[in-house]
């Protein structure tokens, strides 16, 4: 990774600017060109370093959503991680070493949406869903600490 | 967590064209306006009033932990008193290498834990020491814990608002 790119993970996880050209902006900052932002961004996000440049939405203010976890049998994994992945309202899916080994996360624009997914996965999976809704955070959530090591 | 205003329509629509991210030319939000059907200034003026809302958190670059190394995301849990849990909760959300720290219903018998912390490392080893420095802290305030590691992801996406 060059200086640029690590300046620009080191700095910009949160605070980009809300303006015309926000690209231009960070390039000031960091005695660059606008270009140089752009294409280090392009290339931080085709190594899949970064995932997008964008806005993290907190969890339940643009509508609703839970963490459920399954426990599938581990001859049904594959079947049941299809099945769970084959919902649009499923956002995050990850496979866990435990005996509730599927963990994904649910969003839909009310509770009752949830709720239907929630039904539909146990319904056609045969298998308990254990709903595990966010009730408080501790942590706001302003990015991560990197370090270059 | 509460407090959380609505958002109406068109928010919901600037949602919906950022999901992925924001495009990467010289002008994101005029992309995103002409996407909504709004002037780019109406876009900035919406994004804004999201943030200071609290609906949208933050806004940079989003990185991506396993492709930096950060390889032994752990998920540690605890099933911590409810007199007690606000001030552990409190606690590990400060640390520096815990991303998200939520309270979550427990679901007996088969979850007892009701404190979920994400532990990043750069491999399971520096994972399992700092939960065991957290657990030290806790002491007896953790009646049971666990530490979950993910062996695959199996879908991940920005965020996806079904419409």
């Amino acid at each position: 990774m060059n200086e640029l790119e690590k300046r620009l993970l080191d700095g910009f996880q949160r605070g980009f600017p809300l303006t015309e050209r926000p690209f231009a902006e960070i390039a000031r900052q960091l005695n660059a060109e606008e270009d140089q932002v752009i294409g280090a961004l392009e290339g931080l996000s085709e190594s899949g370093i970064i995932s997008r440049v964008g806005a993290a939405f907190a969890p339940g203010g643009i509508g609703a959503s839970t963490l459920a976890a399954l426990a599938a049998p581990p001859e049904r994994l594959e079947e049941i991680a299809e099945l769970v992945n084959g919902f649009e309202e499923v956002n995050h899916n990850y496979e866990r070493e435990h005996r509730l080994n599927l963990w994904f996360v649910i969003t839909a624009p009310d509770r009752d949406g949830v709720d239907r997914v929630i039904a539909e996965i146990s319904r056609r999976s045969g298998l308990e869903v254990l709903d595990l809704p966010m009730l408080e955070s501790y942590r706001l959530n302003l990015g991560f600490d990197l370090q270059w090591s | 967590m509460n407090g959380i205003p609505a958002i109406d329509h068109m928010d919901r629509q600037i949602v919906l064209a950022t999901q992925e991210g924001l495009p990467l030319t010289a002008r994101p939000y005029h992309a995103v306006a002409k996407r909504v059907g709004l002037e780019p200034q109406e876009v900035i003026v919406r994004m804004r009033r999201l943030l200071d809302q609290g609906v949208i958190r933050r806004i940079g670059v989003i990185p991506n932990h396993y492709a930096l190394g950060y390889l032994g995301n752990g998920m540690a849990v605890w099933d911590v008193a409810d007199e007690s849990v606000l001030e552990m909760g409190r606690m590990i959300g400060d640390l520096d290498y815990v991303s998200h720290c939520y309270l979550r219903p427990r679901f007996p018998p088969e979850w007892p834990y009701n404190l979920f912390a994400m532990v990043h490392g750069h491999d399971r080893g520096q994972v399992l020491e700092r939960v065991d420095k957290i657990n030290a802290v806790m002491d007896e305030d953790a009646r049971a814990h666990d530490v979950l590691f993910s062996t695959r992801i199996l879908k991940k996406t920005g965020l996806r608002l079904p419409t």
